[in-house]
């Protein structure tokens, strides 16, 4: 943290579990009896209860989205950028929950869990779960905060497609759905991606068919090659130029297989750093709820047959140099919600850091972010 | 609520309410947030600049980013009442095939353009030798973003060979206003030409 807090920042921020003892049934109609949900809350829930966001993360992200967890951390949050008092998500304004979804490995019910009918961790017996499930158990959080209706739910990439399946499944609880970088679902080039990056994990000789903790180890090679080839995913062809180029770490080449492009050791730094701090089997739940979520595969592939229910107000948001989640990937949801008459604003922002744009503070993107948010808190006001 | 731009004002007069509207180029939503408020008009705005998107969504205005140069392949045939384009028309890549989106997407299509046969025009070209400067076109030429201007004689001519049926025109000046000596000599006196059009 740096040594005095940011005016603009949420502070030293603790994270909350809820336990649930309701049973969940998911898609797959395998049932979690009980489960947690960790997550973070920043600023006040009104009386009205009026004023509540919901962030949904994305792949490898959790619900430390803002502030520090201690004076001694290098970083904030994972959506700093866009969360805090007087930033887009304007927390002098609005109440913000993030949860962990659930399949998480930082607090939530997942993998890496004790079963409570087993008495060992669920490893690769954790149902797979995908982005309605989600939904779902969120809607039980909000539940439990006494919150009816979200004044926007939000996220980009993968927490992109939870806003978009919460207008659709629970039309009356949401007023805004903020799609950043997302898809109406994956191409397959993008489950190409996935499988090669579960290939990856689940080949790696200490993978032990998912129940790598009890041999007290990880598939750390696997999880460090999903996570770098992931992170090619993440960035442009401009961005890695601009970062990189053909740059040698030490001036020259060495006619060897040791790292020599500054791109090889950025990567194979991102895939050690992820390794010490993700789950493996948590890796391959998210890239299979990516997988699976196709929203019009409900309306035999109409988009905007599925989309019929939704009664939101739609904010979608691209960024020109994304080739995950290209700009003709948001506008399919778009056209989906033109052709339905519902009420949206859709920007392709100019942008060269890929897909990860959607977590930099990029000024067109903070000001129209800021300007929708304006509007969302002027209704509630 | 403030004073509508007098040719917008004349666009909003023909516009029933309760009706469907795409405006390509919609600027700041002005036109789409009039309509809103008093004719229930359902609409998007299709807009590239970023400072626009940013005021259209200031004013709660659906707006697309998108460049509709491109064509309106995002929306489905006879999906608007109607297709709006203010003033764009001139600064259109493809003009010709630009009018046959509007009547594919839309039941009518209204446009509005600087007429380029107005006498100062004509004057400015045929005695000063010069691309002429004037209050509706007021960028010189090498940096107008008007690549195809046209008078009110061709933009019919376009439409007749279209089978495009116009339904209704209207000629000002560019204080909006309009004359006698406008109404029988259109393509000479006229600097801003309004129409209303349909399929033929």
């Amino acid at each position: 943290m740096p040594d005095t807090i940011p005016r603009n920042s949420v502070g030293l921020v603790t994270p909350q579990t809820r336990h649930f003892d309701t049973p969940l049934t998911l898609d797959c109609e395998r049932v979690l009896s009980e489960y947690d949900l960790i997550y973070e809350t920043y600023g006040k829930l009104n009386t009205d209860h009026s004023n509540a966001v919901l962030i949904c993360h994305a792949l490898s992200s959790d619900h430390h989205a803002a502030g520090y967890h201690r004076t001694e951390d290098r970083k904030p949050g994972w959506w700093d950028s866009c969360i805090g008092p007087g930033k887009p998500i304007d927390t002098n304004r609005f109440f913000v929950v993030c949860p962990n979804n659930l399949g998480g490995c930082k607090g939530s019910t997942g993998p890496t869990t004790i079963n409570p009918e087993t008495g060992k961790r669920y490893g690769p017996d954790f149902p797979i779960v995908t982005v309605a499930d989600w939904v779902r158990s969120q809607a039980r959080l909000a539940d439990q905060l006494g919150i009816e209706r979200w004044a926007a739910v939000i996220g980009g990439s993968l927490g992109g497609m939870q806003a978009l399946q919460w207008a659709i499944h629970f039309p009356k609880r949401l007023g805004h759905s903020i799609i950043i970088a997302a898809a109406p679902k994956l191409s397959a080039q993008n489950i190409a991606f996935n499988e090669v990056a579960r290939q990856a994990i689940m080949s790696d000789p200490d993978f032990h068919e998912g129940r790598y903790y009890e041999f007290d180890t990880a598939p750390r090679r696997g999880l460090k090659l999903a996570r770098m080839l992931g992170h090619i995913t993440y960035l442009s062809d401009e961005s890695m130029r601009t970062k990189f180029g053909r740059e040698l770490r030490e001036g020259k080449i060495n006619y060897g297989f040791d790292v020599e492009f500054q791109v090889e050791s950025y990567l194979r730094y991102q895939g050690d750093s992820f390794v010490d701090r993700f789950d493996a089997n948590t890796y391959l739940l998210m890239t299979k709820a990516l997988d699976y979520f196709d929203p019009a595969s409900a309306a035999d592939g109409d988009l905007a047959a599925a989309l019929k229910p939704v009664q939101a107000h739609f904010l979608v948001f691209s960024f020109t140099s994304d080739w995950r989640f290209a700009p003709a990937r948001s506008r399919e949801i778009v056209k989906a919600l033109t052709d339905g008459d519902n009420p949206v604003a859709y920007a392709e922002v100019e942008a060269h850091q890929g897909h990860d744009a959607f977590l930099m503070p990029i000024p067109q993107y903070i000001k129209l972010f800021r300007a929708y948010m304006n509007r969302v808190a002027e209704e509630i006001a | 609520m403030p004073m509508l731009r007098p040719d917008l004002e004349i666009i909003s007069q023909w516009i029933k309410p309760c009706t469907r509207m795409l405006d390509l180029g919609c600027g700041d939503g002005t036109l789409l947030h009039h309509l809103r408020e008093t004719k229930q008009v359902e609409s998007y705005g299709l807009e590239i600049d970023d400072e626009n998107i940013t005021r259209c969504i200031q004013s709660c205005v659906n707006v697309i980013q998108m460049d509709i140069d491109t064509g309106l392949s995002d929306f489905d045939a006879d999906s608007f009442d109607y297709v709006v384009m203010s003033q764009t028309l001139q600064a259109m890549q493809h003009p010709d095939r630009i009018l046959d989106e509007m009547l594919r997407v839309g039941r009518e299509g209204i446009v509005t353009f600087p007429n380029f046969g107005h006498w100062l025009n004509r004057l400015q070209i045929t005695f000063g030798g010069n691309m002429p400067v004037s209050r509706v076109l007021p960028e010189p030429w090498y940096a107008t973003p008007n690549i195809h201007l046209c008078t009110l004689r061709d933009f019919e001519q376009l439409c007749a060979e279209k089978s495009i049926r116009i339904l209704q025109r209207t000629v000002v000046n560019s204080a909006h206003r309009t004359s006698p000596l406008m109404h029988s000599l259109p393509n000479l006196f006229a600097e801003i030409a309004l129409y209303r059009f349909q399929r033929g």
